[in-house]
């Protein structure tokens, strides 16, 4: 075929565009992607008993508030990564935010304690399983995230990948606050964010391989 | 200094062929089509340029760039220049098609000059060596018969689903999956 034929063909019958195409493609994939996280961590986990008492702490909102600050940052991000000639410039740097606040706190909660309180601070009860748990809440945000990138036009496939990881961790952690019994600001700001990164890591290293277009 | 003088009329080409797309994404096919011929000269002299050595693929990879373009058209937002859109699209096809001949010599090419894209126009097609209609006759007819209806033969939606018995809204999404796996075949192909 000749490029003058396919141009009549992809000229030929067009009708207008939805230009909205991209909110309501990450509209889904959050809703989807969290109730999923959700389902998981009651099936899987469950959610803490005392929730209906810890709910009603504002340490309990500042520890949800930790994802979904960074949540917001990751979709700011892969919305722009996901069309082409979009620049990310000094944006990378927003994800820093929260987690300087987190890890500023954590160094100030560290330093008040007594020395033989400051392992179990960080440590906690769960770290051994923390960050493969908020793993595997992400698997359905994943599937979601990948699929509305899919949708648009990533041209920067490792960091749309990164970026659509880090939206799919930081969904699936805010779901397991509602399981996870550390209440320590040091824990978060290790265990939490490990299983987040690792989440992002993931991202970028399927990216090329499942968002070529 | 060359390349100034080279782009100065960028910004002219920039407002005009975006004036002509957003037009196109209104669904004024004329505009839309005059645009994507002004472009395929743009993409040529920008191909020509980059790919030299390998002359006999340029109108593979224009090809390949318009239907990007064409599938991707919804992710434009209107407040940003089309310059830097297209060219993260053309970039981005150029390194897929010089990963897929795995041209080490890619990584020394100078692709990140966004404004080049517009700088040169070359009217001259030369002959594509693969061969898009055939592609499309290899795809299922859910998508092949509303293509061929409606953008080839120019029927209306409401003719295509009468004649093939499909419902209105298969055929619109059938040219819509259809044209993304021709893009997703030549890829293949490539």
């Amino acid at each position: 075929m000749k490029t003058e034929d396919l141009i009549s063909l992809l000229s030929t019958g067009v009708t207008p565009v939805d230009t909205r195409v991209s909110a309501r493609r990450f509209g889904r994939a959050i809703v989807l992607g969290g109730l999923g996280a959700l389902v998981l961590m009651a099936v899987m986990f469950g959610v803490r008993p005392d929730i209906a008492v810890v709910s009603r702490t504002p340490i309990f909102w500042a520890k949800f508030a930790f994802p979904t600050t960074l949540a917001a940052t990751a979709l700011f991000l892969v919305v722009r990564l996901s069309r082409p000639g979009t620049t990310i410039g000094k944006f990378w740097a927003m994800p820093a935010v929260p987690v300087l606040v987190v890890w500023s706190a954590a160094v100030a909660v560290l330093c008040l304690a007594s020395p033989d309180a400051r392992m179990p601070l960080v440590m906690g009860y769960t770290w051994r399983t923390c960050p493969f748990n908020i793993l595997l809440l992400s698997v359905p945000a994943f599937v979601a995230v990948f699929w509305a990138i899919r949708g648009l036009a990533p041209t920067r496939l490792r960091l749309a990948g990164g970026a659509g990881g880090m939206l799919a961790g930081t969904l699936a952690t805010m779901a397991y606050c509602f399981h996870c019994p550390e209440m320590s600001v040091a824990f978060w700001a290790v265990w939490y964010l490990l299983g987040m990164t690792l989440a992002t890591l993931i991202g970028a290293l399927l990216g090329p391989r499942f968002l070529r277009w | 200094m060359k390349r100034i003088i080279q782009s100065g009329s960028v910004p002219g080409v920039e407002e005009r062929l975006r004036a002509l797309f957003i037009r196109g994404l209104n669904g004024d096919a004329v505009a839309y089509r005059t645009f994507l011929d002004d472009l395929t000269g743009h993409l040529r002299g920008f191909l020509r340029k980059r790919i030299y050595y390998l002359q006999d693929d340029i109108e593979d990879v224009v090809q390949e760039i318009l239907l990007a373009v064409h599938n991707s058209r919804h992710t434009y937002r209107p407040d940003e220049p089309l310059t830097a859109w297209v060219h993260g699209i053309a970039r981005y096809k150029l390194m897929d098609f010089f990963r897929a001949r795995s041209r080490r010599e890619a990584l020394n090419d100078p692709l990140d000059d966004a404004l080049e894209i517009f700088a040169t126009s070359d009217e001259e097609p030369a002959d594509a060596k693969r061969d898009v209609g055939k592609l499309l006759e290899q795809l299922p007819d859910r998508h092949r018969l509303p293509i061929v209806h409606v953008k080839l033969q120019g029927l209306s939606v409401t003719e295509t689903a009468a004649l093939t018995g499909m419902s209105e809204s298969a055929v619109k999404v059938g040219i819509h999956r259809g044209l993304k796996a021709l893009a997703a075949k030549i890829r293949g192909t490539a």
